[in-house]
């Protein structure tokens, strides 16, 4: 099916090559807000928003904006003139806008401005201390190895004030085997008035260590963006590379993507179910989930070579192939795992201390969660059906159909109940893919890739949608690349699903949308 | 609860031995002698802080207590304070925006403050290397014991690290 290009005033829409319906338009100022405003009326979704330096070649910088919509994924640019490095604020039209413009600024220098001229939020994002205020590390200008001086690290966070409003201040170290970010929560007593998070901790200049890498080994960089969903983050990668240099994956290379893709969707899935059970007090939920993730990675492992399946995804195809006697280990996996499945999720729905703490609980309505753009899983626990897989969908997801799991509550328990269909599902699908693999080549040769030319990829991930946009160099090196992780959307989420809750829920609240920090810290 | 317990008599006890020490994961000379092994008994505190990875390796580390390698049956567990913990696991390259946070944490723990840095990335840094936001391997950044490499190590291999930092040197 190929849709009709979205149709929005005011701009030109040059479709781009690749597994995903694409269009690209150049902007200015009015028409990128125009443009924005539009994509926002008709229900559409911010996906993305990057800068790049484009001082070599026509003097200045471009902003990017890549948007979801129904008919598929928009991205506009608008060049930024270096006498006035400011754009158009786009966070009073998507919230989620807010935080992907601090780092954009902290980054490249680009100031998002309102339409009184004011920076909605002029604190930095992914600047701490490692770098001085005015300095922009992803400048082309900046070496890959400088040193740069280190700066003020201070932050001011909204205070709350009240009778009896005090401060708890968490991180970045956790107590507990987590990734680090800091959490200052406003309570009155035990419940919650405000949570502010205070992330970039993790910030390690990968957008810039792309700019070192060639095209091919950005891809194993792209799998060390989130490590717990390697396999997607490669296949977005992967699918922006093949869209530049004109490589069609075989139908054979792309089921074994998706067979990666479930397995990795299936083990993420089963070690959250017993982190939230364990959150909830049921210690017995994660000695057995976390005994059917070990099952599966070891199974991993044996067939394919790597537990977390990294670099198994390759541009062009796979780095993997499935014969008889593996194909019939993942059947009697799957069988197993789902008489398995089935027993914990009867223990899970009938265990009254986990409907007590799991049920009402961390509470994202479909309201907030529309309006914050929330993606993935989180997205789909609170009333919309979003996911990549259905729609756009890529391929070979049209071919196997898949099943999307929602719920309207958008509490823990959603959150939950989600897991444990997705997981149905992800076996479901494995079942599938294995029955019907098609036969074809694993690895298809990538053609040139002209220097300048961006490309796309958008992988549903088991935590939400992940997309990759790329532009090619010189010499076959990446000029750019910006990994995008659906944390990036899903974190504000978080702030609201805690409001009203207790200070000893939030281990409960965060585990149920566990989302990364690597992959939005970049 | 007759479901509970039909499924935890059905599972029975799935953990495996672990690897024994290797000396070989040694960045120095080894630190313990047999007087502060006796001391440490069979129990062992852990703190872990993530200076910066992929979260990859936190994923291993969270199988070091699963059923099949269950860490903590060997009287080794994770403490929630670095003023609690013997030995620190360190994953990531560190991080200029975490260096500060994982320097104190090193600092508020007592002796004999054991490191050990876990994965390609805590090892020499890895893909990530050194650059203006990141300072490469842990050592860099405080001293370190023992090293495991992988991307990311298997847990068992994280156990042999753990159990290589408390050992002493065969002679």
């Amino acid at each position: 099916m190929t849709l009709s290009p979205p149709a929005i005033d005011g701009i030109t829409l040059e479709p781009l090559p690749g597994a995903v319906p694409a269009w690209h338009a150049a902007c200015d100022a009015g028409s990128w807000l125009g443009a924005s405003s539009a994509v926002a009326q008709r229900g559409g979704r911010l996906a993305a928003l990057w800068a790049s330096d484009e001082r070599e070649a026509r003097g200045g910088h471009s902003v990017h904006a890549a948007f979801a919509t129904y008919e598929g994924l928009l991205w506009l640019e608008l060049p930024v003139p270096d006498a006035r490095p400011a754009y158009p604020d786009l966070s009073s039209l998507f919230a989620c806008a807010g935080r992907m413009q601090r780092a954009v600024f902290d980054l490249t220098g680009l100031e998002a401005r309102d339409v009184e001229g004011a920076r909605p939020d002029a604190r930095g994002w992914l600047r701490h201390g490692a770098w001085r205020d005015g300095v922009h590390p992803l400048r082309r200008d900046i070496g890959a190895d400088a040193a740069l001086a280190p700066g003020d690290a201070r932050y001011a966070f909204l205070a709350v004030e009240g009778d009896g409003v005090h401060e708890i201040a968490v991180g970045p170290v956790h107590a507990g085997t987590i990734e680090p970010g800091h959490f200052r929560f406003s309570v009155v007593g035990e419940r919650v008035l405000r949570l502010e998070q205070r992330l970039g901790y993790k910030h390690k200049g990968i957008e810039k260590r792309f700019e070192s890498l060639s095209l091919n080994d950005g891809a194993r960089l792209a799998g060390r963006v989130s490590g717990d969903s390697t396999v997607a983050y490669a296949w977005a990668y992967a699918m922006a590379l093949e869209g530049i240099a004109g490589a069609q994956p075989s139908a054979r290379a792309l089921w074994l993507r998706a067979l990666l893709l479930e397995r990795e969707r299936l083990a993420n899935h089963l070690g959250d179910l017993g982190f939230i059970g364990n959150d909830g007090g049921f210690a017995f939920g994660l000695a057995q989930f976390s005994r059917l993730k070990e099952d599966l990675l070891r199974l991993n492992a044996r067939l394919f070579g790597h537990r977390y399946l990294m670099d198994r995804v390759v541009p062009g195809g796979v780095a993997i192939d499935l014969d008889e006697r593996a194909s019939q280990d993942i059947l009697a996996e799957c069988t197993r795992l789902r008489a398995e499945l089935r027993t914990l999720r009867a223990i899970y729905y009938e265990h009254a201390g986990l409907q007590d703490r799991c049920i009402g609980c961390g509470r994202l309505t479909p309201q907030t969660a529309a309006k914050l753009g929330v993606v993935g899983l989180a997205a789909r626990a609170s009333g919309h059906a979003v996911d990549a897989r259905a729609h756009p969908g890529f391929a070979p997801y049209p071919e196997l159909q898949p099943t999307i799991a929602s719920h309207r509550n958008g509490d823990v328990a959603a959150r939950i109940v989600v897991r444990f269909e997705e997981a149905f599902e992800a076996i479901e699908l494995q079942r599938r893919i294995v029955r019907n693999l098609p036969a074809g080549g694993l690895r298809a040769p990538l053609g040139e890739a002209q220097p300048g030319r961006w490309g796309f990829g958008w992988v549903e991930g088991w935590r939400g949608e992940v997309l990759v946009a790329l532009q090619a160099g010189d010499g076959g090196r990446v000029r750019r690349c910006h990994p995008h992780d659906p944390s990036w959307q899903n974190w504000p989420a978080l702030e609201y699903a805690i409001l009203g809750n207790i200070v000893p829920d939030f281990p409960l609240i965060n585990k149920s949308f566990n989302l990364s920090y690597a992959g939005a810290d970049l | 609860m007759y479901k509970i317990l039909r499924q935890i008599a059905r599972v029975g006890i799935a953990s495996e031995p672990a690897r024994p020490a290797d000396g070989a994961l040694r960045l120095g000379a080894a630190r313990l002698n047999d007087e502060t092994l006796r001391l440490l008994g069979r129990g062992l505190a852990i703190r872990h802080v993530d200076a910066g990875s992929c979260n990859g390796c936190e994923l291993e580390i969270h199988g070091v207590n699963n059923p099949y390698y269950n860490l903590e049956g060997m009287g080794i567990k994770f403490v929630a304070s670095p003023r609690h913990a013997d030995l620190l696991l360190v994953t990531g390259p560190v991080s200029r925006n975490m260096e500060e946070a994982l320097r104190r944490t090193y600092d508020a723990m007592p002796e004999p403050k054991l490191v050990v840095a876990i994965g390609d990335c805590g090892c020499d840094g890895g893909i990530f290397g050194e650059g203006y936001a990141s300072r490469g391997p842990v050592a860099n950044v405080i001293p370190v014991d023992v090293a495991v490499p992988g991307c990311p190590p298997e847990p068992a291999a994280i156990i042999q690290g753990i159990l290589t930092a408390v050992s002493v040197a065969k002679r």
